[in-house]
């Protein structure tokens, strides 16, 4: 064990699925021409004001609720000042003291099983800026404000992490959270759930946290555990060399796979909050708080004891069914088709098909196999219609779009067979082939039981059920 | 609380203002001055009064969360100095 240990928080701003922005009636939808949708409020025009989204404001109260927290009934918004071109006013409005969500907790699973809390310190509002797109004219910058006003959850953990592992394993059930509550899309490529990481060392047993350094610019979970563990081995180097850390933000280069120091503004840090005159106090009634919780969908931890519980699952299928919301709609649309199969659905949703939707790289919303044909297909499994390895072609053909299950057994002609006389025609011309094994079998060689089941399987192509031929063959060797 | 001259140069770069050098003293003079009435008023025993962060005895109105603005762009973009393809135009931003 190293002498080091590292001790990570993280800030993690969502953006919120509100059809418009925070403090104006401007769209958010993504992907629209540059500044279609920023409106005067957004340009930070002379003589506008800001009025606060309703929406907003109930799904920070989701989260809230969601996490355990405290919500503050009185919420204020403050200014935060700095000057860049994405933002027009010179101030972006988010809150200071008094944030809407206070702190609160999440239990995260890590790779042995075991569970471990993580705090929340706070989550508050605050307005997304613009973007600024250097590469696309030789002397200047262009901006798209489009982006501007959107709405943003800033969720801070406490330093509760002591590896990336860790790390990543937290802000995965941050992200499934906000999507289980339909609050943010979780889109990390577009931007929409965005992580910082801060990352500090100091030698174990130690009390005292180390100077920390603030990892941006991540935008996948992979690129959150391999520049957390980077920086780590950086500060590592650096203390062990007699330096010291400097306390900054550095970038994190997925192409390169390193972290780098932004140039260093030093005046930057100081923002200078004070709270917005042009916003009064939220007041948050514990009636408006009670009508949030009363709404919030079965949650992740919910979902996963019901799994257990009621429908039997293992505590290890629950846990990965869940874990990602779609997954787990995936899972309970096929139950629908079939209620009595929780087991072996959740057992093909997590093995052929998460596998097959991996290798293509396709997401479990966007499966070409529906979650009624795949219900279907194990249901003819379970009435021994076709068996175990002639429902991996069955499943193979509906992927390819051939149609359900029955439409495939049918055109294909996989109907095992499970006919007695059949069978039994089959293990007869097998036995007069091979009386050299027959001789064997009853020397007491019972291994040679697998050549039969195997040679019989073969004639039928795969189709005889398997049982029904051990259980014959064995009289039959026997007789 | 009084002001050195270096505190109001990093003021006014905070606020990017450009202030002479010649009266330099004179801002730190007066803003001094300033602090020295909030300082003041610092000394009023406020144990029993709840901070006031807005002067209005009222609370935050909510919209519904609906789009009520449309493109407006060509407008807002006739009174840019400089703007193309659809962006507005600032000097050159280094990451």
């Amino acid at each position: 064990m190293s002498e080091w240990e590292s001790v990570i928080g993280l800030e993690i701003h969502a953006q919120l699925a509100t059809t418009s922005k925070i403090f104006s009636g401007a769209s958010t939808a993504f992907g629209a021409e540059p500044n279609t949708q920023a409106c005067a409020v957004d340009l930070g025009l002379p003589g506008v004001l800001p009025v606060l989204n309703r929406g907003v404001v109930e799904m920070a109260i989701r989260f809230g609720v969601a996490i355990d927290a405290d919500i503050d009934h009185r919420s204020i918004f403050a200014r935060k000042n700095y000057f860049y071109p994405d933002l027009p006013k010179g101030y972006q409005i988010s809150q200071y003291e008094h944030p809407i969500v206070g702190r609160g907790h999440v239990s995260i699973t890590l790779d042995d099983g075991a569970t471990m809390e993580i705090g929340v310190t706070r989550a508050h509002l605050e307005e997304d800026a613009g973007k600024s797109v250097h590469d696309r004219f030789a002397e200047q910058s262009g901006i798209d404000l489009n982006r501007a006003g959107t709405p943003l959850l800033e969720i801070v953990s406490e330093p509760d992490m002591r590896s990336a592992k860790q790390a990543v394993a937290y802000a995965r059930k941050i992200h499934s959270l906000v999507r289980y509550l339909e609050i943010c899309d979780g889109n990390m490529q577009e931007g929409s759930f965005r992580c910082d990481a801060n990352v500090s060392i100091r030698r174990r047993g130690e009390s005292e946290l180390g100077t920390r350094t603030e990892l941006k610019n991540i935008n996948s979970f992979r690129f959150l555990e391999r520049a957390i563990n980077h920086e780590i081995e950086r500060q590592i180097d650096l203390l062990e060399d007699g330096g010291a850390v400097v306390q900054e933000t550095r970038l994190y280069d997925a192409d390169r796979d390193e972290t780098r120091s932004m140039r260093s503004k030093e005046e930057a840090n100081d923002y200078r909050y004070f709270p917005d005159p042009d916003l009064l106090p939220v007041a948050i009634t514990d009636d408006d708080i009670e009508r949030v919780r009363a709404s919030l969908p079965e949650l992740p931890e919910q979902k996963k004891t019901r799994f257990v519980d009621t429908l039997g699952l293992s505590a290890d299928n629950a846990e990965v069914l869940t874990a990602n919301r779609d997954t787990a709609l995936y899972f309970e649309a096929a139950l629908e088709a079939q209620p009595e199969l929780a087991a072996p659905i959740a057992n093909w949703v997590l093995g052929d098909l998460a596998g097959a939707l991996n290798k293509a790289g396709i997401e479990i919303g966007d499966s070409p196999i529906s979650p009624a044909r795949l219900a279907g297909l194990v249901a003819r499994i379970a009435d021994d219609t076709i068996s175990g390895k002639i429902a991996k072609e069955v499943f193979e053909a509906i992927w390819q779009g051939e149609g359900d299950a029955d439409a495939i057994i049918e055109a294909r002609g996989l109907k095992q067979i499970t006919d007695s006389g059949a069978i039994e025609a089959l293990i007869d011309a097998v036995i007069a082939d091979n009386p050299e094994q027959v001789e064997q079998f009853r020397a007491g060689k019972e291994k040679v039981l697998g050549f039969f089941v195997g040679q019989v399987m073969k004639q039928s192509q795969g189709k005889a059920n398997p049982g029904q031929v051990n259980a014959l063959l064995r009289d039959k060797l026997k007789a | 609380m009084s002001l050195k001259p270096d505190d109001v140069r990093n003021i006014a770069q905070l606020a990017r203002l450009h202030i002479d050098e010649a009266v330099i003293d004179e801002y730190a003079a007066d803003l001094s001055s300033i602090l020295e009435l909030v300082e003041q008023m610092n000394r009023v025993d406020t144990s029993d009064v709840a901070p006031l962060s807005n002067p209005l005895d009222a609370t935050q109105r909510l919209r519904d969360d609906s789009v009520s603005e449309s493109d407006e762009r060509d407008k807002f973009q006739a009174i840019a100095p400089d703007v193309a393809d659809g962006l507005y135009r600032v000097p050159k931003v280094i990451e």
